[in-house]
Formats: structure tokens, C-alpha cells, sequence
């Protein structure tokens, strides 16, 4: 997976799911196969971009994320697998 | 939703050879899901096809012919929506198979109009990367131009043609601003795009960082995020409010329907018996009026009557889908789909399956795991559709009293929705057991985009109403009326001194009579057993049958309210038995056959019919032991 250097804080582990509403984090890799990496890719979720949590459905799945200029909602089953470096100061969980 | 019976599948026109002529160019309208695509084509061909305000509307190919102003014609195709041209559903293969001149029925376009949402130009360039690798004549089109002007993003379009090496058109479709662009370059001489530079199209990064660039190049700026969307996502995607919301939603729909629409019902019931007498007192007694006024006119007109409430109802869904509401309603509903194993993406079709189960079925083709796709044809057909709505309809007026639960809320409203819900819940099961059993299969990411929130234009709403009056009055008009008339001549025979028989001794009798040891478990007696044979050509047939047969067999043959003849036919738990077998049987000879084709055979319309006959029947009969 494309690789870029930042100077974000790289949390480890830290994924989507981690978002709460209105966190914006930057997507570091899809841990999922070619083909279904790929579908996130198109729709905006490429290594690199910027990603803001939105609203949920009750019970916060699936999660409405906002993407290159979309809006879209992820299970969380998917977003565990998108991995992100979250920016400045970790926030207290 | 869109069209029901005959004509799924067909494409909009045949492309005929034309002999001696130059034949006409073909262009085909390709771009991301939910750019408005059919919009623009409905636009330049000035046919009606289904539009909505969520992702994957177009599951195939339709083509039209838009007239240029110069008198000659062009064909156009218009076709699913893609991210990309690697195709992985259904329906991204029939656009990918198209376009690349690879499918047998359509041969392969002379030019490409690839219209792209200018509000997320960045991103859907990415698209022009491929399409223009085709190496055809196209055209650029910047589409909702007046969402980007409203929420002030700019874009460059001198700047974007000479970067694409393609002409450009900045247009609003839905308000029909820039259309003339379109028609002139169809018009002209449509040229090859200039060879540029071009991304590697399997890399994603690279091409969506080119699409980037290239927006730089043509100062794009992204128009503001739209502030209603995000105010009524608040609402929408509360977690409480959402929910209230959406209650609320439901009861205001059926409320109305029975406070307010059922009187219009009355004036058209009026009207069918003023014209009926009238028709009566004019031609002379024979056996051709007697086809005409207890075949026709009761049988017919007593389905027709429910024109209203229909209407009335697709208006409801047309607002819903044509405001952006549905895809956050799918989100909502995504719980529940993944509890029973199914992906958020079978929700849109079973949601349209609320209208009709034919294209329905038809857009689960947008579902790119096969075991997915065919549990959800599986359950489609146990959502209420609008077939069944009337004889529902007919039922709770004849049986259940309209009191006052709440202020806002009668019995009639809680019993219609409770009978939504049946069906919702007899589907949720069925994928449940079928999804952990024959049909289980691996998890796939779940992703819906959301549109934004549109105000519904009244023209298209105007539209919808207008072809579902079309529809419903084209299955009266055809299945209903032929059904009646052999019905009609199956009441009629044998003739016996020169007269026909009583009803009960007439062919019609005889078969409900000797259908009636199986049904009679069920509370249902020989003439409600004629009602169900009939109603497997069509459910809202039931109707027509039991109105013709009152209408024959009675002494009082002038005066026959259908509600009250048939509520001296059924007790309540033989009507409650009637609901649950209409809820649950497989009524509908279109499904049965688009089911065959979208699953390639016979055997999942066969396990399909008989697994809904034997609940329907399993079903009708408890309730009618339970309740009595």
C-alpha cells in the first residue's frame, strides 16, 4: 500500500472505528484484497486522504465518513479495516 | 419505483436496420452512479426512464433516439453507472461490455458523452482516464451546474477542454440548462480526444492524483458542503429523532390514504355505477351486455376504483426517493440486513420491491456476490407490493372498524402497516434461513454513497404518477380485462334450455367447488376459491372476480357493494386467513418468469413458488383455526 511520509502522530493501530463524530484522521492503508481495496479507492478512500467521521445509524453502524468530496457509509466491519494516523495530539479514549 | 409487468428487461426501442439511409450514430451516456445519467437521457430523447436520488437506479442498457435540430436522429444508449470500467456487478459489466463493443445485442457506440457531478469534479474525473483511452469522439459534461453555482464552486472550462483534449459542457439536467451544448455536438463532427497523457488505469493513486491535477489545471473549486444536507442528516441519522422521523413518516402515509383518498374512491366507484346503469339502459338485454357490464364494468372497475389510493401512495415513495431520503433510510435499516447476513446493498431492492418485485429483482444486480444476489431475489417477492395493496385495501375497509388509537393514528392505519411489516418480517426470516444454509457466503464491505438532499421536481413527480396511472390501468385494461371475460364465459356455460346455468352449476362453480375441500381448511368458500385461481395471473385480479361474481350470482345484482358481500362471505378469521395468504403467496406469473431469467433457470423459481405457497398456506391456516 502507497506509503506517504507526514508528520501526523502515528497512533498504532488505529483505525476508522476509532473516529468519533466529526474526527478527521488520515487513511494509511486498506487491510483488505486487491479487488475490494480497490472499490474504496475509486469512491475516495485512498492512502493519504483526509477522512471526517459523520453521523451514524442508532447504535453507531454502519458510520457515514466523508471523502473527497462524498459522503459515504461504511459497517464497521469495514471501517476496523482501514488503518489511519490520527493528526496532532491523540485524543483521550 | 419503476415499471411493473411485461415490459422488464426490453430495451426502450429496437435499433432497426434502416435501409438505403445512413444509419443514425450511436452515442452512449456512461459516468459515475447517481450523476444523472437517465436524467440527461430522458432529457435528450424525451422518454420517462426511472430516475431517483440514489446510487444504481440504471441496472442495464435502454437506448432512445434524441432528434437533432437539424431534423436527423441519434441513438442513445444509456447505461449503469461505474467508478471505473474494471467491472465487478452486473450491471458495471453491462456498461464496461458496451462500451468496449464486446455485447452482442448493442454494437459499440461511435461517441461517449460521459457526464460527471461538477459538485465532486475532482474525484469523478478519475473516470475520464479510462473512458477517453477508448479513443472515442466525447463529450465532457459537467452535470447539476446549478448545485455548483448555488454553493459557489468554479470551474474553468476552457482550461478543462484543453487538459482532457475533449470538448466540455457545463450543464444542469434536471432544470435543463445547457442541453443545445449537447445537441451540438452530436450534431457536429464529434472529434477523437486529443491524445494525452494518461494514468496507468489499474492504479487508483495515480489516477485519481491525475484527475487532481488536472482539476488544479482548471482552477476547480469544490463547491461548499451542502449545509441542508448536513442539517437534515442531522435529523435523519439521530439516533431518536431518526427513528421518530420515520415512524411519523409511515403512519402520515396510510393516515392520509384512509382519511382522505378514500373518499376520492367513493366518487370514482360512483362514477363507475353511473356509467354502468347508463351503459345498462342503453343497449338491449343480451348476452353481450351482460359480458360488458357484470365483466367488465364490476369486474374491472371494481380494481380501478383503487386507482386513488395508489396514486396517492407512489407519490409518498417518488418524494422519498427523489429527495435523497432512502439511502439514509437504508443506513438506518443496515442493522437488521446484517444480523440475518445480508449487505446493505440488498436494501434498495427490496425497498423498490414495495412498488413491484420485478424491478426489484432486476436491481440486485448492482449485488456483486452471486449468493447475496440470489437470496435477496429470493425475498423480494414477500414485500408488499402494489398489486397486493388493493386487495389489502378492500379487506381492512370491509372488516376493520376506522376508530381512533391516538388522535392521528385509526385501527385501519395500524392494521395496514402491521401488514407491511409481515411481509418485511417474512423476508428478513427467510434470508436469515437461507443465509445460514444453502446461500451462506463470506462477508462484503458494505458501501452506499449518500447523495445529497434534492427537492423532488414536481414535473418528475408529475411523471411517476402519470406511468403508474399508465401501468395500473394498462393491467386492468389487458391481464384483468381477459381474465374477466373468461371468467365471464366460464360463468356462462353450460347452457342449459337455451339459458345459462345458475353460477354454482357453471364451469366457473364447478372448479370452485372442486377446489373448495382444499380451501375450506382456510375459511375461504367456492366463490372466494374461483377469486384465488384467478388472482395467480395477477393479486389485485381477486378484486375483479369477486366484484364480477357478486355481480352475477346475487338477485340484488344492481345494488352490490363489494365490502359488504364480502364481508357476508368471510369471517373475520377468514379474512384474516386471506390477508396472510396474500401476504405470503407467490401470486404473480412476471416474477415467476424474471426471477427464471435473472437466476439462468428453472429451479430458484421453483423452490421459491412452492416455500411461498406452502407458507401462505401453512399461514392462512392457523390464522383461520386461531381466530376462527
Amino acid at each position: 500500500m502507497l506509503q506517504l511520509s507526514s508528520n501526523s502522530q502515528i497512533e498504532p493501530g488505529a483505525t476508522l472505528v476509532d473516529l468519533r463524530r466529526g474526527d478527521t484522521a488520515t487513511l494509511d492503508s486498506i487491510d483488505l484484497p486487491g479487488e475490494e481495496a480497490r472499490r474504496l479507492m475509486e469512491l475516495g478512500f485512498l492512502p493519504g486522504m483526509e477522512i471526517t467521521a459523520g453521523r451514524s445509524a442508532p447504535g453507531g453502524d454502519p458510520r457515514v465518513f466523508q471523502v473527497d468530496g462524498s459522503e459515504i457509509a461504511l459497517r464497521r466491519e469495514t471501517a476496523r479495516l482501514l488503518k489511519v494516523r490520527l493528526p496532532r495530539k491523540p485524543r483521550k479514549s | 419505483m419503476s415499471d411493473c409487468n411485461g415490459c422488464a428487461g426490453v430495451p426502450v426501442l429496437e435499433l432497426p436496420g434502416r435501409k438505403g439511409a445512413v444509419p443514425p450514430a450511436r452515442v452512449a451516456v456512461i459516468g459515475p452512479p447517481n450523476s444523472g445519467k437517465t436524467t440527461l437521457f430522458n432529457r435528450l430523447t424525451g422518454l420517462r426512464q426511472k430516475v431517483a436520488n440514489f446510487p444504481g437506479v440504471t441496472v442495464e442498457q435502454h437506448t432512445g433516439v434524441a432528434q437533432l435540430p437539424d431534423g436527423r436522429e441519434t441513438w442513445i444508449i444509456d447505461l449503469p453507472g461505474v467508478y471505473s470500467l474494471s467491472p465487478r456487478s452486473e450491471d458495471e459489466q453491462i456498461a464496461h461490455d458496451v462500451l468496449t463493443g464486446q455485447r452482442g445485442d448493442t454494437p459499440q457506440p461511435q461517441a461517449v458523452l460521459l457526464v460527471l457531478d461538477a459538485t465532486n469534479l475532482a474525484r469523478h474525473l478519475m473516470l475520464a482516464a479510462p473512458i477517453l483511452s477508448l479513443g472515442l469522439p466525447t463529450l465532457v459534461i459537467l452535470n447539476m451546474a446549478d448545485d455548483l453555482r448555488k454553493r459557489s464552486g468554479h470551474v474553468d472550462l476552457k482550461a478543462l477542454a484543453a487538459q482532457l483534449g475533449a470538448p466540455v459542457a457545463l450543464i444542469s439536467a434536471r432544470q435543463g440548462e445547457g442541453i443545445d451544448q449537447i445537441f451540438e455536438f452530436l450534431a457536429g463532427a464529434m472529434p477523437k480526444p486529443l491524445l494525452r497523457e494518461l494514468p496507468v488505469l489499474q492504479d487508483v493513486p495515480k489516477c485519481r492524483a491525475w484527475a487532481g491535477h488536472i482539476g488544479n489545471q482548471a482552477k476547480y473549486r469544490p463547491p461548499l458542503p451542502p449545509k441542508w444536507t448536513r442539517r437534515l442528516d442531522a435529523l435523519f441519522l439521530h439516533p431518536v429523532a431518526g427513528v421518530v422521523v420515520f415512524a411519523f413518516v409511515v403512519i402520515l402515509v396510510f393516515q392520509t390514504i384512509f382519511n382522505y383518498v378514500t373518499p376520492l374512491m367513493n366518487g370514482v366507484k360512483w362514477l363507475f355505477a353511473v356509467s354502468g346503469n347508463w351503459v345498462a339502459s342503453v343497449l338491449p338485454e343480451s348476452l353481450f351486455r351482460s359480458l360488458l357490464i357484470d365483466g367488465v364494468w364490476k369486474g374491472v372497475g371494481s380494481v380501478v376504483v383503487f386507482l386513488p389510493q395508489v396514486l396517492m401512495l407512489f407519490l409518498f415513495i417518488g418524494i422519498l426517493e427523489d429527495s435523497g431520503y432512502l439511502a439514509r433510510a437504508a443506513v438506518i435499516a443496515d442493522r437488521t440486513m446484517a444480523k440475518v447476513g445480508l449487505q446493505g446493498k440488498s436494501f434498495i431492492p427490496l425497498l423498490s420491491a414495495y412498488a413491484c418485485a420485478v424491478p426489484a429483482i432486476m436491481s440486485t444486480r448492482t449485488i456483486e456476490n452471486k449468493r447475496d444476489r440470489i437470496a435477496t431475489i429470493m425475498i423480494a417477492p414477500f414485500m408488499t407490493c402494489s398489486a397486493r395493496f388493493p386487495v389489502y385495501m378492500l379487506i381492512v375497509l370491509a372488516f376493520v372498524p376506522n376508530w381512533k388509537v391516538l388522535p392521528f393514528l385509526s385501527t385501519q392505519t395500524v392494521v395496514m402497516i402491521g401488514l407491511y411489516a409481515l411481509g418485511f418480517v417474512m423476508a428478513v426470516f427467510t434470508a436469515r434461513v437461507l443465509k445460514s444454509s444453502v446461500l451462506k457466503s463470506g462477508r462484503t464491505p458494505f458501501l452506499l454513497e449518500m447523495p445529497s438532499y434534492r427537492w423532488p421536481t414536481l414535473q418528475s413527480l408529475g411523471l411517476r404518477l402519470l406511468d403508474r396511472s399508465v401501468v395500473f390501468l394498462r393491467r386492468a385494461g389487458t391481464v384483468i380485462l381477459l381474465v374477466m371475460v373468461i371468467l365471464w364465459v366460464a360463468a356462462h356455460v353450460p347452457f342449459s334450455h337455451g339459458k345459462p346455468p345458475a353460477l354454482e352449476n357453471s364451469v366457473a362453480g364447478i372448479v370452485g367447488h372442486t377446489i373448495e375441500p382444499v380451501i375450506k381448511p382456510l375459511g375461504f368458500n367456492w366463490k372466494i376459491g374461483i377469486g384465488l385461481i384467478t388472482s395467480f395471473a395477477a393479486r389485485e385480479t381477486l378484486i375483479a372476480t369477486m366484484g364480477a361474481i357478486y355481480g352475477m350470482d346475487s338477485a340484488d345484482e344492481n345494488s352490490v357493494d363489494l365490502q359488504k358481500a364480502i364481508h357476508r362471505d368471510l369471517s373475520p378469521g377468514g379474512a384474516v386467513a386471506l390477508l396472510i395468504f396474500f401476504a405470503f403467496a407467490m401470486q404473480c406469473v412476471s416474477t415467476i418468469a424474471v426471477v427464471r431469467r435473472e437466476t439462468g433457470g428453472w429451479k430458484w423459481p421453483l423452490v421459491q413458488f412452492t416455500y411461498m405457497s406452502v407458507v401462505a398456506y401453512v399461514g392462512a391456516f392457523l390464522a383461520f383455526h386461531i381466530i376462527g
